[in-house]
């Protein structure tokens, strides 16, 4: 694109490049980094002809941190908090993903109790994934007040969470073979306090949002993915089960302690954008009762072996690979180790990344008020895509 | 000629009376909007400036005011602070009619309805200009937007309204108060409230409020047609957006409600109490839906709320022949 007063040339390669295949008369828009709905700064190259989207091509890298090569250059232990801030929308997954890896290659053996502390603060931290997203994704549909009453009751549970990890966003309380602190009295009180008390908020959200008339016509038949095209991108997580596919990773292949708790996965068949997000209104419900469960079994016991890996911990030559279900899908950590000091290599698997591919395709031919729906029900943390 | 002379007088007595009126409610307005939205989202909204945050609106328009003018490359110069001014000043013409009380009127036209929906013409001009001409592509999408809906929502409010004047015989808003009683069944409503509910639906598009406001859907457009504004080249748009809520609801309350008259004493209270339950309305409407979608905005119109406006004028057209 030329601009004539100016006279230099505007776009920068990736403008130029998706500018190649523009047919005429068609308007190339940069939907962010800077916008509202896009979640902080993912890049959208969109060509529109009137108000629909016929090409859409998501731009990445404004949100590189170089988690993986900084993995190259730190021991295990050291490498912990990264972890926290991989994806600050379900950040014990990420530390459950990377301590499993570890433990596995190093063969240690996790104290039960342990193992049930970390059952309850990731299921406790799926739920504010899942408020999180609830509010955002009403607020791209246009209406402001849902997301104040997700973040009230998301409050309450960071108010849970700070007990159990020590911070209230980017949490990194996980160790190598257990966990740093152990639940008191005070967190129990207010765990029973917070399940029924969201027992009996969910009605009221589906009351003022779920059943409104015009947020259904706008997510109804929305985005429909169906299962092919899940398999051709690897999507995982609500999108995956928003389409029938019953894939869960807590089931599927499970881990931990997961095996002794009665719960259901939600699946629903349509694949449209209200199907994704009744999965996570209903993970919601299954995270409370396998959080009830939890706090119901828990045994007496250490919370972290002894013997810990300090942070000059030599992890054995070999690798391992751990995958955990976290509230956008499957994240799984691989490490590798040379038997050096620092591991040789760790590849983070995010479920957002392939999720965020479905988008071009789904995206094609619809309107740009639908696309914005479409990409907000796919739960976007742009950190963690780019990581 | 002296009669002329105090005629004119009282129009510029009015005029100014009417630019201080919508100054100031412009201050209460933003105030009530954002203590409303507070409230609704459980939150106590503006509370550090003066007494529960009542000279926030004050602070807000200061630092409107203090703001740089900047004007973005390429845009025109010219139409991009032409618009800001368009859309504000028709709004205040459109004051002029408005009934407040029985002798609080600015001028009483015969054709007041009429020269109220002529200058609401004026808006969408102005969101045109603005959209066009400070060279974004959210500001262009965003005034194509509010020229096809403002078309489009300009029928069946206009159908509405006419339903009214077949039944008064009148366009002076004074007259079709007065012919309205005191009571709550001796108003319009009674008698027309298919015609009430598709003019309240077309004023909330006309005035691009919430769930309509889809020139400036901040999901999509992150500002639509003001997206390149700054300081009180956006101020004019925020103050003509209210300045339009106010005469809808207005001419709303005049046509259908009984203007200033209620239980008890006549008198421009009453009319301000409606305007402003009104007002609350909208205000509740904004921070409770969701935005539609653009295709669906066009569809209800079409659909719906123009084949129902043309049926309820032919309705009162055919009782008005037969009785």
């Amino acid at each position: 694109m030329r601009n004539e007063k100016l006279d230099l040339v505007t776009g920068d390669f990736y403008t130029q490049n998706f500018q190649k295949g523009a047919r005429e008369n068609t308007l190339i828009l940069n939907l962010g980094p800077q916008h509202p709905s896009t979640h902080g700064v993912l890049r959208v190259l969109l060509e529109l002809d009137g108000e629909y989207v016929l090409r859409a091509e998501p731009v990445l890298g404004y949100l590189h941190r170089m988690h993986e090569k900084m993995a190259e250059v730190k021991t295990l232990v050291q490498y912990m908090p990264n972890m926290g801030r991989v994806d600050y929308g379900h950040p014990l997954a990420w530390n459950w993903a990377f301590a499993g890896a570890a433990e596995r290659l190093g063969g240690i053996e996790v104290p039960e109790r342990a193992e049930f502390i970390r059952v309850i603060s990731t299921e406790l931290n799926r739920i504010t994934s899942h408020l999180l997203w609830w509010g955002a994704y009403i607020l791209d549909l246009g209406a402001f007040t849902p997301i104040m009453y997700a973040f009230d009751d998301r409050e309450r549970l960071l108010d849970m969470l700070q007990i159990l990890t020590g911070s209230r966003l980017t949490y990194s309380s996980f160790r190598i073979g257990g966990v740093c602190a152990d639940i008191n009295d005070k967190f129990i009180e207010l765990c029973k306090d917070f399940i029924p008390y969201m027992r009996s908020r969910l009605p009221m959200y589906k009351a003022l949002v779920t059943d409104n008339i015009i947020l259904r016509k706008r997510v109804e038949e929305i985005g429909v993915f169906d299962q092919d095209m899940i398999r051709r991108y690897g999507a995982t997580g609500p999108v995956a089960r928003g389409s029938g596919i019953d894939y869960d990773v807590r089931r599927a292949e499970p881990y931990s302690v997961y095996d002794r708790f009665d719960w259901q996965v939600p699946v629903y068949q349509k694949g449209d954008a209200m199907a994704r997000y009744l999965v996570r209104l209903d993970e919601i419900e299954q995270s409370m009762r396998i959080v009830e469960q939890a706090l119901a079994q828990l045994p007496e016991g250490k919370i972290i072996v002894d013997k810990a890996p300090k942070y000059t911990w030599k992890a054995p030559k070999g690798e391992a690979c751990f995958p955990v279900e976290g509230g956008r899908g499957l994240i799984a950590v691989h490490v590798i180790s040379d038997g050096g000091k620092t591991p040789y290599k760790i590849k983070l698997r995010a479920p957002g990344f392939s999720n965020l591919s479905l988008f071009a395709e789904a995206s094609r031919g619809t309107l740009l008020a639908d696309s914005v729906a479409i990409l907000g029900s796919l739960d976007l943390i742009i950190p963690e895509i780019d990581r | 000629m002296n009669g002329i002379a105090t005629e004119l007088i009282r129009i510029v007595v009015g005029l100014v009376a009417v630019a201080a009126f919508v100054g100031l409610n412009g201050l209460v307005l933003v105030y009530a909007e954002r203590k409303g939205a507070g409230h609704f989202q459980r939150r106590p909204g503006p509370f550090e400036v003066g007494p529960h945050g009542v000279i926030q609106p004050i602070a807000d328009a200061l630092k409107l005011i203090g703001k740089q003018l900047f004007t973005p490359d390429n845009a025109d110069p010219y139409l991009f602070w032409l618009a800001p001014l368009l859309s504000f000043f028709p709004v205040l013409l459109m004051f002029v009619p408005l009934p407040f009380g029985p002798v609080l009127t600015v001028w009483e036209v015969d054709l007041g309805l009429l020269l109220i929906l002529a200058f609401a013409g004026f808006n969408v001009l102005a969101l045109l200009l603005a959209g066009w001409a400070s060279n974004n592509k959210y500001g262009l999408l965003g005034a194509g937007r509010a020229v096809a809906q403002s078309v489009a929502y300009e029928i069946p409010l206009l159908l509405a309204v006419l339903a009214i004047a077949f039944q008064t015989g009148s366009l002076n808003l004074s007259t079709i108060v007065t012919q309205q009683g005191s009571w709550p069944w001796q108003w319009n409503i009674v008698t027309q409230p298919l015609a009430f509910i598709i003019y309240l639906v077309s004023a909330l598009g006309e005035t691009n409020r919430a769930p309509f406001d889809l020139p400036e859907a901040e999901s999509e457009l992150t500002a639509g047609f003001h997206t390149e504004y700054s300081g009180m080249g956006f101020g004019m748009f925020f103050l003509a957006e209210y300045a339009n809520m106010i005469v809808v609801c207005g001419v709303c309350t005049a046509l259908f409600l009984g203007g200033w008259k209620g239980p008890g004493v006549d008198g421009f209270w009453w009319y301000l109490v409606k305007v402003y339950a009104l007002l609350g309305a909208m205000i509740w409407f904004r921070w409770t839906y969701p935005r539609i979608r653009f295709d669906q905005l066009l569809n209800i119109n079409w659909k719906w709320l123009l084949p129902l406006a043309t049926l309820n004028l032919l309705g009162t057209a055919f009782l008005m022949k037969v009785f």
